[in-house]
């Protein structure tokens, strides 16, 4: 547990974590490890992990009709996977596959959330965490939209 | 010299880097004459296809090698598209080369991060040939570049190349990519933090869609960098390339003689006015 705890501490994503929140934090984790190519979720499955990225890279991807999957992000060592488990109704709305040996901490959401409901400081907490991820999302996401590169009508 | 008289160049070889995008070598007929179309990194020329129109283009090649004049184009307008039909041997007038370029004096001793998004990476290739020819006077060198899709990234095999040195960090992106990419995904401004560069010690050089530009400048700003570090490559329609038309006025600058590479604080608050 002491190597759970020091790993999910040292993870950017939890930086400066209080001691109490962390111990929290770390009863919902475990270690968790995924082939090239294997799949952490897929759309439409409930969200019931999100994952801190210790090693690897990950690609998020939606497949359309007739287009094949589409990779619209992909994320590394120090991100998180995964926002939905903190929304209802707690839906993966993209796959997430693994392009390289991923490592990765998971946590567990319906545990998370269990503790948050019961203590909202750290409930207060883990939105200020997440949020600024949400929100630079939402940027990228406008960049997306917007095809800047594309040519000008 | 009157700069407002084109001279004659002719295509020698044409190559293409995308669907839309191909890159132009010109060799100026008179030989007397290359020596007078010596440029600094950044600098554009005026390109004319005979009987279309007048375009400016930057030039994309290597400063050190005056004699060759490379540009390259994306065919999006009229004269664009007609520059990038040329065929080998075709004329083309040439004026130039204009503008301000990229502080190259500035980089020396510090890092330098090149941030480009599409075709903005064609301006601020020779800044790289320079650093590269010059590598020992720099820091960390790390070229952070985004593009639409693996399709549209430009300039491929000199990207391999540069990767396989150790000395130059490159790190590239698209904005969406078909599932057998095994590259980055992500707009360009996700590469900034995770790059390796000291913001206290840094230079950025950027270039691409205004928009884009925005974003990547506050995310540097956001590490740390100062405004006072930050040198951007602004596109405004020129036409004299002079500073007599007013076509590219932007603010109280003009675009072709006063940049069109600013230093973002003297730039910043026109960037805010949306009307200009």
């Amino acid at each position: 547990m002491e190597g759970l705890e020091r790993i999910v501490r040292e993870h950017p994503f939890f930086a400066g974590l209080e001691e109490g929140f962390l111990n929290l934090v770390c009863g919902c984790a475990k270690n968790v490890r995924f082939e090239a190519g294997q799949y952490l979720f897929h759309e439409g499955e409930p969200a019931d992990n999100f994952y801190l990225i210790r090693h690897g890279r990950i690609a998020l991807e939606l497949t359309a009709p007739g287009r094949g999957a589409i990779v619209f992000q992909t994320l590394a060592e120090g991100e998180i996977v995964g926002v939905s488990w903190v929304i209802p109704p707690y839906r993966w709305t993209y796959d997430a596959r693994a392009l390289d040996l991923v490592r990765a901490v998971a946590i567990d959401a319906a545990c998370l959330r269990q503790k948050c409901e019961a203590d909202h400081d750290l409930g207060y907490e883990m939105m200020k965490r997440f949020l600024p991820v949400l929100v630079q999302r939402l940027q990228a996401t406008r960049l997306q939209i917007l095809d800047v590169y594309g040519v000008p009508s | 010299m009157d700069p407002m008289t084109p001279h004659v160049a002719r295509v020698r070889r044409k190559r293409r880097d995308a669907a839309d995008v191909w890159t132009l070598e010109l060799e100026i007929e008179d030989g007397n004459l290359r020596q007078r179309f010596a440029f600094t990194p950044g600098q554009f020329n005026m390109l004319t296809v005979f009987g279309v129109g007048e375009v400016p283009i930057s030039l994309s090649g290597d400063a050190a090698e005056p004699g060759s004049l490379i540009h390259t184009v994306r065919a999006v307008g009229a004269v664009s598209g007609a520059l990038t039909r040329l065929a080998s041997g075709a004329a083309v007038g040439l004026r130039g080369p204009f503008g301000a370029g990229w502080p190259m004096d500035e980089a020396t001793g510090r890092d330098v991060v090149i941030l480009a998004g599409g075709l903005g990476l064609a301006p601020l290739r020779p800044a790289l040939y320079q650093l590269i020819a010059t590598r020992g006077r720099y820091g960390k060198i790390v070229v952070l570049y985004g593009a639409r899709s693996p399709n549209d990234i430009l300039f491929h095999s000199e990207l391999a190349a540069w990767r396989r040195r150790l000395d130059v960090d490159i790190q590239v992106t698209v904005d969406h990519a078909a599932s057998s990419w095994n590259g980055h995904v992500g707009v360009v401004t996700t590469l900034i933090p995770r790059a390796d560069f000291d913001p206290l010690h840094a230079i950025a050089l950027v270039c691409g869609p205004e928009v884009m530009m925005r974003f990547a400048i506050a995310t540097l700003r956001d590490v740390g960098l100062s405004e006072e570090s930050i040198y951007l490559s602004m596109e405004r329609n020129m036409k004299c390339a002079i500073g007599f038309c007013g076509h590219c006025q932007f603010g109280t600058v003009f675009v072709c003689r006063d940049g069109p590479v600013f230093r973002h604080d003297r730039v910043r608050s026109l960037l805010a006015i949306k009307e200009i």
